[in-house]
């Protein structure tokens, strides 16, 4: 008998500037899994991953994590959810004004470490994690958008989350960069066994890193398997986005 | 009709904006009280908002209490009342113009700086990073800094006010020749204790008038650099405006407590 999903999404719809994004998003997240979240650009890939972290809140739905509702739960009440869910933005999103060191060290801090020696063993550590040691005095300014990712990544696990969240992990990345980071997930999957939802439209990545693939299309999860069903599948909207065809004719 | 559209739709923004300073502000007084304090935060900011103040709020007092001598000498020179022009600046500068132009000056150089700080923040999505680490961007962005505001603003004021009324008896012994004992004296009879709790409690309103609608601003800063560049600037003018406005009400308000001239 299957367990109980980790992460059960309902009917998950959102609105933004008028338009529906998500028309009703249903979705089953199992612990310890690698989901990769697939569509084009500008489809609602983000958005979704918004609302599992609670920076979004649905029109209508629900999401349960740990069986708990936590689209009506207050920002407050929030904060025991995010504590055990580890997100990595698109850009990366670090703290501008500190330098790598005190980014990755900022969620101990935080939550109530004082021990300098704690702290810094736990960064090195974290930064050894994604092939970051030594680069601790850095600004982000300084850093490439891979380095960006890398530190933003470390500092998603320093406090090891039940899940991550990624944002287009290798959105902006060459390719032997975007290799890197997959096989990091990938590290990172097997080392913390930690759920990892990632959303991406790159292919290479998806088949780099998946148990199980859905496809977000119209607003609508339209396929869900593993990446040889998404492979050989013969559905024309499933086949279009694997092999990259726009539909568009050049005159 | 379009122009009640217009109208209408100003009100509402108008109403919806002073509802969320509000609300900014009932958050930010409840995480203090509850303790949600960060020592460092507040030290930082204090230096930052406070000490690094302090120029702007001392050369503005200074020269608007030496303009200002100089103004009310030319006038009372008529009338013979040369010595009237102590009290007059003392007063002007305890009451009204010292906490208006320290607030005036805190929220050009502060303010835009707060308001352009966490719009930034908001538009690079670290605010959605804070939140995901758990941490409440009102707790780590707005305490510490409503805190700082709350204790520099009145020494700023009496810094404009103290600056002022000396340059004021500098240029009005020294350079206008009005008899320096009967300048201290007329002073010391005519200005007193509720003149300068009058000044430190508008001091301390300003500064939540000042925090509280640039970090309103900074936190619904939206559409990347032109957006922190609108929030910046609606935080100068929005400030400029309330301190103009509160003063008003406080002063209507203060005047009861402490009424002048008696």
């Amino acid at each position: 008998m299957m367990s109980t999903p980790l992460i059960q999404v309902r009917d998950l719809v959102q609105k933004i500037g008028g338009q529906e994004i998500l028309k009703g998003i249903s979705l089953d997240i199992h612990k310890g899994e690698t989901l990769v979240l697939l569509g084009k650009s500008g489809g609602g890939k983000s958005v979704f991953l918004r609302h599992l972290i609670g920076l979004m809140r649905p029109v209508s739905g629900s999401i349960l994590f740990e069986g708990r509702e936590v689209t009506t739960l207050k920002e407050r009440e929030l904060e025991p959810v995010r504590k055990k869910i580890g997100m990595l933005f698109q850009d990366g999103a670090l703290f501008d004004s500190m330098n790598v060191f005190d980014n990755v060290a900022f969620p101990l801090r935080e939550h109530g470490e004082r021990d300098p020696a704690v702290i810094k063993r736990k960064v090195d550590e974290s930064l050894a994690m994604v092939n970051m040691r030594g680069h601790d005095k850095k600004m982000p300014v300084n850093l490439s958008g891979g380095m960006r990712k890398r530190v933003a990544l470390a500092r998603a696990i320093i406090s090891p989350p039940d899940v991550i969240l990624y944002d287009e992990p290798t959105a902006g990345l060459d390719p032997i960069v975007s290799d890197s980071i997959n096989k990091l997930i990938s590290r990172l999957q097997a080392e913390l066994r930690v759920t990892s939802i990632v959303v991406t439209h790159d292919m290479v990545s998806c088949n780099h890193i998946a148990d199980r693939v859905a496809l977000l299309n119209e607003g609508r999860i339209y396929f869900t398997g593993t990446t040889e069903d998404l492979r050989s599948s013969t559905d024309p909207i499933i086949r279009d986005f694997v092999d990259g065809r726009s539909g568009e004719t050049i005159y | 009709m379009p122009i009640i559209g217009i109208f209408s739709n100003l009100y509402t923004a108008f109403l919806t904006f002073l509802g969320q300073v509000a609300m900014l502000a009932g958050e930010t007084i409840l995480s203090i009280f509850c303790g949600r304090i960060r020592p460092k935060l507040v030290i930082q900011q204090i230096a930052e908002i406070g000490f690094r103040s302090q120029l702007v709020v001392i050369v503005t007092g200074a020269f608007t209490g030496a303009v200002f001598t100089a103004q009310a000498y030319f006038q009372f020179a008529t009338l013979n009342m040369e010595t009237a022009v102590g009290p007059v600046v003392a007063i002007s500068m305890f009451r009204e113009l010292g906490p208006v132009l320290a607030g005036l000056m805190v929220a050009g150089r502060v303010g835009a700086a707060m308001s352009a700080e966490i719009g930034t923040m908001r538009v690079t999505q670290q605010i959605d990073a804070l939140r995901a680490l758990a941490v409440n961007p009102v707790d780590y962005l707005v305490v510490p800094r409503a805190m700082a505001m709350l204790i520099s603003m009145p020494f700023l004021v009496v810094e404009c006010v103290g600056c002022g009324i000396l340059a004021s008896y500098y240029v009005g012994v020294n350079v206008l020749n009005i008899s320096g004992v009967y300048f201290l004296a007329n002073t010391q009879k005519f200005a007193d204790s509720s003149d300068i709790i009058m000044a430190l409690v508008k001091g301390f309103f300003f500064a939540g008038v000042i925090v509280f609608i640039s970090c309103r601003e900074g936190l619904n800063a939206k559409d990347g650099a032109v957006g922190v560049g609108r929030a910046t600037t609606s935080t100068v003018v929005n400030c400029s405006l309330a301190i103009l406005i509160v003063n008003f009400f406080l002063t209507m308000a203060l005047n009861v407590l402490f009424p002048a001239g008696q």
